[in-house]
């Protein structure tokens, strides 16, 4: 008795399987597969928004994406562990030569925040430069109250820490304080701080923070846009440069350039590079 | 039919050492994937720049890989968290194992289960988002986040471990340690810190030792309160351990760099080996003793 309730579970569970396994073959071959993308943590909002609506665009093909970091990202489609790889920084000459192709998504204000209570509105790029580099510590430098400046910054290596320190032109000589290893620490830790400066991504800004203007212009979509909002860098798609894209990833690639995508990217709070 | 008993006898016996020999596979594979994959850098940085080195730039122009640093962080971040949580996790055991009624013991022990259950990424949240900020306002400092608030967190990270490992080691005093003690006149907390805690002691220099390779080991929470700049240690000042260095940069790493993160990760394992030979040594002796 026992035997054959053992078999004739199995047996149910054999077919449970067999029906799943037959339920993905069902699938036309168009419009099923994946899309992997890896890399920079700041392209969250962005990737993440086109990913979403790709999806709903798209049923039957699954859309992931791996916020490793924009050098982890340009590994893994190196390795072929992605299809497409997420830069915020272009691609160095050396990875150029290895056989990789950018191509500009979008562009991302970099905002300068500080804590709510900070009487600083503004800030100009020589006087964020002479900060970061320790010539200027305290805050009644530069029209504040008396009190010194924590500088908070991303770990070596991060796109944003690239991205700011190359824009500042501060590369190597930042005197951080913190050196924090995602955009949202240093949200939280700049909120928490009301001496506290820092950077990140214009996207994922939240109100727990106050973004200074530079050099007199507010960092915002159309600043970013028209370049007169200098802190700023392209958010980048790095495919393989001699490999066909499959299907699917060719199809996400299309539609993150697409017009349709345009809005989305601004919605996530990033400039469409079309 | 004897056969074949037999035959599964020795089909058991070896599912059992192949599962065995899965777990000596892993330790193999990583010591020899860290030694090879650190030594490279080593020898390419020296030995000496490597290990005594004070400045860390990994990513500049001209970079230097010292991780000085990051080995005093290291050391002195532990020393800290023993200094801070032996006397509380002992006194604690002490407590617990001799003195306590049983419904205090059954409170408090809980209590100490549910604060080793606790994911260490929610102990640095809390000292992200209550610590840091309180250090900040009471030592009028203009940031918070410092050695010291990594060594108040590791101090409480390592209370359970301690606690369990030395209730167990009291626990273990024979009763008739205890019983003579108190017929000679001795009262009881004098019985307890004369009799039971030293017959107790490779037990409780045990719960030590693996408070050190705890503390030690430690990467979340301390990379969320210790700000990790790659400063040379001081209380107040923003600092990185040997784990948080390895974590921070790795995933953005490459080149020389990342061989030189795999060097730090083979010096960290070295601690840790050292640690666990002590930790052998205290636990042999006990069994001898």
């Amino acid at each position: 008795m026992k035997t054959t309730k053992r078999v004739l579970t199995f047996a149910t569970a054999s077919l449970l399987s067999l029906s799943l396994l037959a339920g993905c073959a069902g699938n036309d071959a168009a419009s099923s597969g994946t899309v992997a993308t890896d890399g920079s943590t700041s392209m969250e909002q962005v990737i993440g928004t086109l990913g979403e609506a790709f999806e709903q665009n798209n049923k039957g093909i699954t859309f992931t994406y791996n916020p490793t970091g924009s050098g982890s990202g340009i590994k893994a489609v190196q390795e072929g562990r992605c299809d497409i790889g997420l830069s915020s920084r272009a691609l160095k000459d050396d990875e150029k030569a290895s056989g990789l192709t950018e191509t500009v998504l979008a562009y991302d204000g970099i905002a300068i925040i500080v804590h709510p209570d900070n009487p600083i509105k503004d800030l100009s790029l020589e006087n964020i430069a002479a900060i970061y580099t320790g010539k200027i510590t305290n805050w009644k430098d530069v029209g504040g109250q008396d009190a010194e400046i924590v500088l908070i910054g991303r770990e070596a290596n991060s796109g944003t820490r690239d991205g700011f320190e190359s824009i500042t032109d501060t590369k190597d000589a930042c005197q951080y304080r913190q050196e924090l290893t995602s955009t949202g620490d240093v949200i939280t830790t700049v909120a928490s701080n009301p001496n506290a400066i820092g950077y990140a991504s214009l996207a994922a800004i939240k109100d727990s923070v106050k973004p200074l203007s530079v050099g007199g212009v507010a960092p915002s979509e159309s600043a970013v846009q028209n370049g007169s909002y200098v802190v700023q860098r392209p958010f980048m798609m790095v495919t393989k440069t001699d490999a066909k894209l499959s299907d699917a990833a060719q199809k996400f690639f299309d539609f993150a350039l697409s017009k349709d995508a345009v809005e989305l990217i601004s919605k996530a709070g990033a400039v469409a590079a079309r | 039919m004897k056969h074949k008993k037999h035959l599964a006898e020795t089909a058991i016996h070896g599912v059992f050492l192949l599962l065995g020999l899965i777990t000596v596979g892993c330790v193999l594979l990583i010591t020899v994937y860290l030694i090879l994959s650190g030594l490279p850098a080593i020898r390419e940085i020296g030995l000496w720049n490597f290990l005594g080195g004070r400045t860390w730039a990994s990513t500049e122009a001209e970079p230097s890989f010292g991780i000085l640093p990051f080995i005093l962080t290291s050391v002195y971040g532990t020393a800290g968290a023993i200094v801070l949580g032996v006397p509380i996790g002992f006194f604690t055991a002490v407590y617990l194992a001799k003195l306590a009624p049983p419904a205090a013991k059954n409170i408090v022990s809980s209590a100490v289960n549910l604060l080793a259950g606790i994911p260490s990424v929610v102990y640095g949240l809390v000292g992200m988002m209550v610590l840091v900020p309180a250090i900040r306002i009471f030592f009028r400092l203009p940031d918070g986040a410092s050695l010291l608030a990594a060594i108040i967190v590791l101090g409480i990270m390592i209370l359970p471990s301690i606690i369990s490992v030395s209730m167990t080691a009291l626990d273990a005093v024979p009763k008739e340690y205890e019983e003579a003690s108190l017929a000679l006149g001795a009262t009881p907390i004098e019985t307890y810190y004369k009799v039971s805690v030293p017959a107790a002691k490779s037990g409780i220099a045990a719960a030590v030792v693996l408070g050190v390779g705890r503390a030690i080991g430690e990467a979340m929470a301390v990379m969320m309160v210790a700000g990790n700049a790659p400063h040379m240690p001081s209380l107040f000042q923003s600092v990185r351990f040997l784990t948080t260095a390895v974590a921070s940069e790795m995933s953005y790493s490459s080149g020389l760099q990342q061989q030189a993160l795999f060097s730090i990760a083979l010096v960290l394992f070295l601690f840790i080996m050292l640690i666990n030979a002590t930790l052998n040594f205290f636990l042999k002796r006990g069994k001898e003793g």
